[in-house]
């Protein structure tokens, strides 16, 4: 059966109701408690590994040395010398990222801290790439 | 009346996707229309191959941006096929789940595009706003609103908890509400009747002819569904239907989509309140046996074929995507012959096409430096000649 203007009705009520958007970016936006965002890094766990590296689809991770090694611990008389925990780095290419978390989920010392973080456009390509120490 | 040939696209012809169209114009009628694709190739089957198994997953589902659960399904089965792994019946009740939530925002967003294409942006504006509601699904389940990421090598990423469940079956409620209000604009506005009826006319021989899929092939009376015809995950346990409608045009199209969201909605329902317990996820070893796999997976847009070849590393020897507009797009061809110029953007978004899915071939020659385009008559012959090495005679076909 033909009805024209069907939807007039519908559409005079939509009149009177809050709009269904959200005023980002002049209110904060609302994600979901697991939405996957940016990746943050947590040198102390880190063993250097390279797990991270391997999996990530995306080639968006770099695990270096870090630049300053943290200084030996002082040799306890008639004990072997502990070994040192070397320290680590972590680039992270924000602009190749997919946000898959598969390295976070793969990093057996969970070194790799799972965010929130989704503003994260630059005008400046430097600053996408992140170097966490 | 003299004839002229006018590309349509690749500058969006219907949706923002680059496709050409070549159509002979007869005044405003339209005599003839050949396709043409190769805009949006991106080398993927070429890239999965240099990628381990797990890696692929992520790229695999950037193959299309609507069906990402359809393709990435489709590929892990292929791989725990071959890995022999035995996933756990909860992660198969949750892929299953992910398909039907996939399959009501693709059908909404459809609604959207095509409420659009008539001109009829109210329609667009409402449905899209609801489609929020089953992406807010999505990105509360997965972390994600459009690639879900949910697959893993063994099962699924993650758990599905009680809140969880009963916030989407909040959601699917009201959208079922949502829904019978369209059932009922989509079969009684005059505005739709009149821009849909009769438009893009493809009858049932010629649907099995040009091998439509999906809905196109449901619209035009052709009941084919894999998920009924060869189960997969377990939906040889929901109770749905096929619906399709004998119309054989844009309308039945609309009608045939709108009400499998009714399908979905009641698939949903049934796997969110028949979970199984037990574990989500298997440990898959990293390398597969050597091996080969072929799935096929009811996509939103239809029957999507994957191919996968292990050789026993750690990375596949070859991967082979046949996405469902591909299938579609021979009778695009057909269904814009006869009808008017303006209508042809309506019919392109009729058959819901996702060129980024679908461009895949080209044959480049590096010892030579030069591309080349295989026609229809070379390629079925090259297919012929490369199963008659193996034993199999199509030629009589
Ligand atoms: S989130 Fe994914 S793409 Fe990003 S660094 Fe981790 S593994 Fe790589
Ligand atoms: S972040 Fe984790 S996976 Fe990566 S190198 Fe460090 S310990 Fe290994």
């Amino acid at each position: 059966m033909k009805h024209p203007a069907r939807i007039f009705k519908e559409a005079i009520m939509h009149l009177f109701k809050k709009p269904a958007t959200c005023g980002y970016p002049f209110e904060k936006a609302k994600v979901m408690p697991n939405f996957r965002g940016r990746i943050d890094f947590d040198s102390s766990k880190c063993i250097g590994c390279q797990m991270c590296v391997r999996v990530c689809p995306a080639k968006a991770i770099e695990i270096k040395l870090s630049a300053e090694q943290p200084p030996a611990p002082a040799p306890v008389e008639g004990q072997p010398a502990a070994p040192v925990k070397k320290k680590f780095d972590c680039i992270m290419k924000l602009d190749r990222c997919v946000y898959c978390w598969q390295c976070a989920e793969t990093c057996p010392k969970k070194a790799l801290i799972m965010t929130q973080d989704f503003e994260l456009a630059h005008v400046d390509r430097k600053e996408l790439r992140r170097h966490y120490k | 009346m003299s004839k002229i040939t006018i590309p349509l696209g690749p500058q969006h012809p219907a949706l923002k996707e680059p496709e050409n169209f070549m159509l002979v114009l007869e005044g405003e009628q339209i005599s003839g229309a050949t396709v043409n694709l190769g805009y949006n190739h991106r080398g993927m089957e070429k890239a999965a191959e240099e990628r381990t198994y797990i890696q692929n997953l992520y790229l695999i589902e950037r193959v299309c941006g609507i069906c990402s659960h359809s393709h990435t399904t489709c590929y892990i089965t292929n791989v725990e096929e071959i890995a022999k792994a035995e996933t756990p019946k909860r992660a198969l009740a949750i892929r299953a789940l992910f398909g039907e939530l996939e399959r009501v925002h693709s059908h909404l967003l459809w609604l959207g595009v095509a409420a659009y294409e008539m001109g009829f942006e109210t329609l667009f504006m409402y449905t899209w706003r609801d489609r929020e509601q089953v992406l807010d699904c999505l990105e509360m389940l997965s972390g994600n609103r459009v690639h879900y990421s949910i697959n893993t090598i063994g099962g699924v990423r993650r758990d599905i908890s009680a809140e969880q469940k009963a916030e989407v079956l909040k959601r699917i409620a009201y959208l079922e509400e949502r829904t019978k209000y369209y059932v009922k604009i989509g079969t009684e506005e005059s505005t739709i009747l009149a821009r849909t009826q009769n438009v893009g006319k493809l009858p049932y021989d010629v649907a099995i002819q040009r091998g439509a899929v999906g809905p196109t092939a449901r619209a035009s009376g052709v009941a084919r569904d894999v998920r009924k015809d060869e189960p997969y995950l377990i939906y040889n346990e929901l109770d749905f239907k096929v619906i399709t409608h004998d119309t054989c045009d844009v309308f039945g199209r609309l009608v045939v989509r709108v009400l499998e969201l009714v399908e979905s909605y009641k698939m949903i329902k049934q796997i969110l309140n028949g979970l199984p317990e037990g574990p989500i996820a298997v440990k898959v070893p990293m390398r597969l046996p050597a091996g080969e796999a072929v799935n096929h997976y009811e996509a939103p847009r239809g029957e999507d074929i994957h191919y996968l070849k292990a050789n026993g590393t750690d990375k596949p020897d070859r991967v082979k995507v046949r996405a469902p507009t591909m299938a579609n797009l021979q009778s695009v061809a057909y269904m814009m012959e006869g009808g008017w110029l303006a209508d042809a953007p309506l019919v392109i978004a009729a058959i819901d096409p996702c060129m980024s899915c679908t461009d895949r071939a080209a044959v480049w020659d590096p010892k030579k430096g030069k591309t080349t385009v295989y026609g229809w008559e070379e390629l079925r012959k090259m297919g012929i000649e490369h199963y008659k090495r193996r034993g199999v005679d199509f030629s009589r076909l």
